[in-house]
């Protein structure tokens, strides 16, 4: 039931001080033709109603907290407590974007530090912190790619992406306006350095990396691509997604990587909130740092302050209002400082030891289409099991029932029947554990009964969902004449 | 402080399961001579105590102003604590986006409702699932336009957040994409004559604020009918969604697409991040809205559920051909204004806003009666407005800022012929007698004494 048909009229969960100004009739404070007299048909509900509807629907959901969740790719990590409660603490949570600098230092100190904390990370020189969400950083430092090139007055209208790369890529590459070419990957899951070769014209602005990849292998040949890339006088670019796997062990700056984002709500525990707010913080290196966009914060020595430094010439301008998501930035500072550096390096290493762990126990029983030592994340395919009539999506589902969020699936697109797990760090071996019994016991269902597989999941507060219907004739809101 | 659950026997176990001896081990693939273990300044761990004081500490810094008149797309509003203790569920928090739809129940309804919420303050059709920012929804209405009409002029009012227009300046304004043409306005609205003169068929949209950057109320179905004449789309934008709980929803005044802020709906200003942005669009562009729109449906046996759905549309399927590229969007701060909406509802949302009116007419008249200070502009405003000052604002906001009092946004620093003036918000959080100590400070400062 929707909160809308749980409205009964003159309830309200709402309650205002009296006015403390003389009142004035409304025709006397705006023209009569622009006051909507019907008023919005808002829900009349209590506060009761309120808190037990929203209740009762997060009880539907699979979380991070109350189930383990290995999606690969999005870095389901646990969301440490006092990184909310830090960013609720009013001398963050209630300030204005326009109140004066002297009144936000510790804000900006705060963002000052985190940008360098980023800039140690990742070997690059500055950050920007504005953008709201990973595909935004992927726009911002694109666009940045682009005016670049534009200030060399060298026309390249190419972006090399891998086969395997997320849709976010090619996607921002073409909003920034650029056409969009995809690398070959090799029998070794990494880029074919022969198809590279061949695609690397004086056309080519970028090539987007993630690395480790999204199969979750370690590019090996990066140096070499690196020097192949910057012969040409493109640049390289580094997609942060996966950045979890290297943290504190190598840096994309080392790596040769010229640009970059990072998905705080990946790699530094911010909570992903159902979908977002993420942030998609920006890096650079050299040349490109100039086009960064602005404000930056700088610091001033001899006056031992912080300012919002917006007189950069060659910048490419603002990418959202204000200065990005300041609060969610706020966690990713909390969770850097909890951590510390041995706490960071120590994400790579147990991230990556359970990757690997976790797909040793699975290879006895899955295909495993790259079997190699893996990074953070690995992919499996179902493939053997279509004859059973068994798909990636029909063991997703019933992952569910046995209390498991599924893993990413049928990405990335060069592995048929995919399914990408990432346990993350934060997870301990009785899970993990745990887990493979699931997918062997699935395993057995799919050899002894199908069905049950085929139809799952059965545990759910409802059963498979039918997509096809929800395109067809699309219901996307509630309507109050219907 | 660490959150990894390894204890030694685990590691050393799963090391002898993988037949490695060491972690590093692990790292084979990486050309590691070359790159590993470079030196960082990082700090060391902190405890859990430590980190709370380094951050309380850093919070402590930041001043809180006894009053604050303070708006231009970020409104202190007031947050029922209802909406904290959902937004606060860790069920929410920290799931992500609902791929997996029979998991995730909660989360899409949630979405459902927000888009139903967004439809019914628009009077529009279709609404997604939330985007970044206001900002940022402006320059993909702007974009849709373009794709929709095959068209690349673009014409910008200039009392829409002059941060709106950066932004959509960036998205769009270089190269020969998009030609961005400039609208004046006159006394603090959209000026109609120029409008009527720069609309023309080569015009994809015609991009106002509602109520505009300094407060004032445009004459909506006007704009809306005059772009339709040459086949332009029209786009509101809408920075104060409470102005929706007085004004006739832009649905209904002939606007083909809405988009705009929700932070007043729930959300902390955050010093101006997270936001909320939306857009909301009649139902024929439906398969071009960027982002995730959430679909009702039916389960197996036949029982209703909820599903993301028209992901043709989405980059994860369309890649280079997407409508946009976003991914992550604003989910949990559409919880958060689904959440408050739902607690103010019809009675209240409508009293919110009239409260919002009154007392900033009370501000506004209080501070024009002072000698020296006068309402820039004679145009109806609903919780904002400009004061012209004796002198410079900076210099009027320093003086207050001494005093504990945020006096407003100084507009010379986004319209360099306005600099005497000052952009002053009021909203149901304004108590009476803070509008009286902002008019007697800014009397003291217009006396010759002061100035």
């Amino acid at each position: 039931m929707l909160i809308f048909e749980k409205s009964s009229p003159g309830r309200t969960g709402y309650s205002l001080p009296k006015l403390d100004v003389p009142d004035a009739p409304l025709a006397d404070l705006m023209p009569g033709d622009m006051i909507d007299e019907e008023g919005k048909p808002l829900p009349e509900v209590s506060e009761l109603d309120v808190v037990r509807h929203y209740t009762k629907l997060s009880q539907k959901n699979f979380s991070v907290d109350s189930h383990f969740y290995p999606l690969g790719s999005c870095t389901m990590k646990y969301n440490p407590k006092i990184n909310e409660d830090m960013a609720a603490l009013p001398g963050f949570a209630e300030l204005h974007p326009y109140q004066s600098e002297g009144s936000v230092q510790g804000a900006l100190e705060l963002l000052h530090q985190l940008e360098r904390f980023f800039c140690e990370l990742t070997a690059m020189d500055r950050f920007t912190l504005q953008p709201a969400a990973g595909a935004h950083g992927e726009l911002t430092a694109l666009m940045m790619t682009k005016a670049y090139f534009n200030h060399r007055k060298e026309k390249r209208s190419i972006i090399l992406v891998p086969d395997s790369a997320h849709g976010t890529n090619p996607a921002s590459a073409a909003m920034a306006g650029f056409s969009v070419v995809q690398v070959k990957s090799n029998d070794k899951g990494n880029v074919d350095l022969a198809d590279l070769e061949r695609l690397l014209t004086d056309d080519v602005a970028c090539l987007m990396m993630t690395n480790p990849n999204t199969l979750g292998l370690f590019e090996v040949d990066i140096l070499k691509i690196s020097e192949m890339v910057h012969g040409k006088g493109s640049l390289l670019y580094y997609d942060g997604a996966n950045l979890n796997a290297t943290l504190g062990k190598v840096r994309p700056g080392d790596m040769g990587f010229d640009i970059m984002h990072i998905n705080p709500h990946k790699t530094f525990s911010t909570p992903h909130g159902g979908g977002g707010p993420g942030a998609g913080p920006v890096g650079a290196r050299g040349e490109l740092v100039k086009f960064l966009p602005v404000p930056l914060v700088n610091y001033d020595e001899s006056k031992k302050s912080y300012s919002l430094h917006f007189d950069e010439p060659l910048s490419i301008g603002r990418m959202r209002a204000f200065y990005g998501n300041f609060l969610v930035l706020v966690k990713a500072f909390t969770y850097i400082i909890s951590l510390g550096r041995e706490g960071l390096l120590d994400v790579a290493h147990l991230s990556v030891l359970n990757a690997n762990y976790l797909m040793k126990a699975l290879s006895k029983s899955f295909h495993l289409p790259y079997d190699r030592t893996c990074m953070h994340e690995f992919v499996l395919s179902i493939k053997d099991w279509k004859s059973e009539g068994i798909h990636t999506l029909d063991v997703a589902k019933r992952l569910l029932d046995y209390g498991f969020h599924a893993p990413t699936i049928y990405f990335p697109l060069i592995v048929e029947e995919a399914m990408m797990i990432e346990p993350t760090e934060t997870e301990s071996k009785e899970m993990l554990d745990d887990f493979v019994q699931a997918l062997i016991c699935i395993r057995e269902e799919i050899l002894s009964e199908p069905a049950v597989v085929h139809d799952a999941p059965h545990k759910m507060p409802v059963k498979r969902l039918d997509d096809v219907v929800a395109a067809r004739k699309p219901v996307l809101r509630w309507d109050p004449n219907a | 402080m660490k959150y990894t659950p390894h204890t030694e026997a685990d590691i050393a176990a799963m090391l002898s399961f993988l037949e490695k001896s060491s972690l590093h081990d692990l790292f084979a693939d990486i050309p590691c001579d070359a790159l590993c273990n470079k030196e960082m300044k990082l700090p060391p761990p902190l405890a859990e105590m430590e980190v709370r004081k380094r951050c309380e500490e850093l919070a402590g810094k930041n001043v809180k102003y006894s009053s604050s008149f303070l708006g231009a797309g970020s409104y202190r509003h007031f947050i029922p604590s209802a909406v904290k203790t959902i937004t606060s569920r860790s069920e929410f928090y920290t799931a992500y986006t609902p791929y997996q739809a029979e998991a995730s129940q909660g989360t899409l309804q949630a979405i459902f409702e927000f888009q139903s919420f967004m439809c019914l303050l628009t009077g529009m059709e279709v609404a997604n699932a939330s985007l970044y920012d206001g900002s940022t929804a402006v320059a993909e209405a702007a974009t849709l336009a373009m794709g929709e009409t095959r068209r690349k002029k673009l014409i910008v009012s200039q009392s829409l957040h002059p941060e709106y227009r950066e932004v959509l300046s960036t998205y769009l304004g270089t190269g020969e994409r998009a030609e961005i043409v400039p609208l004046p306005h006159k006394d603090g609205t959209v000026d109609i004559e120029s409008l009527k003169s720069l609309v023309d068929k080569t015009t994809a949209a015609v991009i106002v604020q509602n109520p505009n950057f300094f407060g004032a109320l445009e004459p909506v179905q006007e704009i809306a009918a005059i772009a339709k004449s040459a086949g332009a789309i029209s786009v509101l934008a809408v920075a104060e969604p409470y102005s929706l709980g007085l004004l006739k929803a832009p649905g209904k005044l002939g606007i083909d697409i809405v988009v705009g802020e929700c932070q007043s709906f729930g959300i902390p200003r955050g010093f101006g991040g997270p936001l909320l942005g939306f857009m909301a669009t009649q139902g024929r562009y439906m398969r071009r809205i960027p982002g995730r729109l959430c679909g009702k449906t039916v389960d197996k046996d036949g029982q209703e559920g909820f599903v993301l759905t028209l992901q043709a549309r989405e980059q994860h399927i369309r890649r280079d051909k997407a409508s946009s590229n976003i991914c992550s969007n604003e989910a949990l701060c559409a919880l958060a204004a689904t959440v408050h909406l739902s607690l103010i509802g019809r009675k209240g949302l409508r009293e919110v806003a009239e409260q919002n009116i009154k007392k900033a007419h009370y501000a506004a008249e209080k501070i024009s009666g002072i000698k020296g200070f006068s309402r820039k502009f004679k145009s109806p405003f609903f919780n904002e407005f400009v004061i012209q000052c004796p002198h410079d604002a900076s210099r009027l906001i320093a003086e207050l800022d001494g005093k504990g009092i945020a006096a407003g946004v100084d507009l010379g620093r986004l319209y360099p012929d306005m600099k005497d003036c000052l952009l002053v918000c009021v909203t149901e959080m304004t108590a009476r007698e803070e509008m009286d100590r902002l008019a007697g400070a800014l009397s003291e400062l217009s006396a010759p004494a002061v100035v």
